[in-house]
């Protein structure tokens, strides 16, 4: 007896069952989106002594139930919440605790205003009734505030250390970015200035 | 005559779809590969706020989220129009956050605890009341980094 082959499978329904699965994963992928805004919350101990700080040092922003953004005793409108924040933090109008002037602020050296980045504070007060967009906004000004002169600082001490147009939000990227082929150390050392020189000094009060 | 009969009636040929599953497949392989399934069923409405100043979470698994807004319509009667926190698949009181963080550090391994992050991920509606009471425990727990999750956008879009 011949030998018979054996009758080939029918894949004309192989599209179907295909597009069953595809369907299927469509609809149930959720592109992750995992990024925010992060901070890193005081610890629970708390300092006995009295830190004495003056009033010009500290910006005040009230953010109040009706999300009401009143910063330094006077209304203000969100959008202009970040030029208020640039203003202050880079007013440099004495000195900091070391004595030494602020040579690379811009501001105006109003001697009624912050003395120095380093002694520059931001107080965030929200009543309990304030919406979590609102605070987030806020937030998302004041840091902002923070990230434009850092920014600014980084494209001018950038070029001396050899990181020629690079923004202190790219500098952070690079030195996450396991591919960047710069030199690592080098880029640290001018992250860790640029964060000395402005540092983030936020504290939250909620009422 | 016949042999110049012409051709109407517009007969196209059919599309060779014999090449239709190799695309299919493409995708479907694509669409396996990119999904994540969702750890959690979400019991709460969560749209997040919009922010552009952000940074990207790393390494995902050191993340511990912490859901809050209010809950969904199926569960409304049952647990009121009020927001509330949800961890992992249940709601939860505000005391229940410190048991939680314990939890989530026991199944890590111990060189890894540091690097945990507390991801909020806050319905936009939501007060801050709550949000400040977890701030609170997590502050008690020794949790501090902290990450209010939300969406590339500009803040103009909360309202």
């Amino acid at each position: 007896m011949a030998k018979r082959s054996a009758p080939e499978v029918n894949a004309g329904s192989m599209a179907d069952i295909a597009f069953l699965l595809l369907i299927f994963f469509l609809v149930t992928t959720t592109m992750e989106k995992d990024s925010g805004i992060s901070r890193k919350l005081p610890p629970m101990e708390e300092s006995e002594e009295d830190v004495v700080i003056k009033q010009k040092n500290i910006f005040t922003v009230l953010l109040n139930g009706k999300d009401q953004l009143l910063v330094e005793d006077e209304l203000m409108e969100l959008k202009d919440l970040r030029a208020a924040a640039v203003e202050f933090l880079d007013n440099g109008g004495g000195e900091n605790a070391d004595g030494q002037k602020c040579d690379y602020c811009k501001g105006k050296r109003d001697t009624n205003s912050s003395d120095h980045p380093d002694k520059a504070i931001i107080s965030l007060a929200n009543n309990r009734e304030t919406s979590y967009k609102a605070y987030i906004s806020v937030q998302n000004e004041l840091v902002g505030a923070y990230n434009e002169l850092r920014n600014r600082r980084a494209l001018e001490i950038g070029p001396q250390q050899g990181f020629r147009d690079m923004n202190f939000i790219e500098m952070q990227k690079n030195y996450k970015d396991v591919n960047w082929p710069g030199n690592r150390k080098k880029l640290e050392e001018v992250i860790d200035q640029i964060k000395k020189e402005y540092p983030q000094k936020l504290s939250e009060v909620l009422e | 005559m016949s042999k110049f009969k012409k051709k109407k009636g517009g007969d196209l040929p059919a599309v060779n779809t014999a090449s239709l599953p190799d695309i299919v497949f493409m995708l479907l392989f694509f669409f396996m590969v990119a999904t994540v399934m969702r750890e959690d069923t979400l019991m709460i409405e969560n749209r997040l706020p919009s922010a552009d100043q952000i940074e990207k979470l790393e390494k995902k698994n050191l993340v511990m989220y912490i859901y809050v807004g209010k809950p969904s319509s199926s569960y409304k009667a049952k647990y009121g129009d009020e927001a509330r926190i949800q961890l992992n698949d249940k709601f939860a009181q505000v005391s229940e956050i410190q048991a939680f963080i314990a939890a989530e550090r026991a199944s890590k391994r111990e060189e890894e605890i540091p690097y945990l992050t507390t991801s909020l991920r806050v319905d936009k509606e939501a007060n801050m009341g709550i949000v400040g009471d977890i701030k609170q425990e997590l502050r008690k727990a020794n949790a501090l980094k902290l990450n209010y999750t939300t969406t590339q956008g500009d803040v103009s879009n909360n309202n």
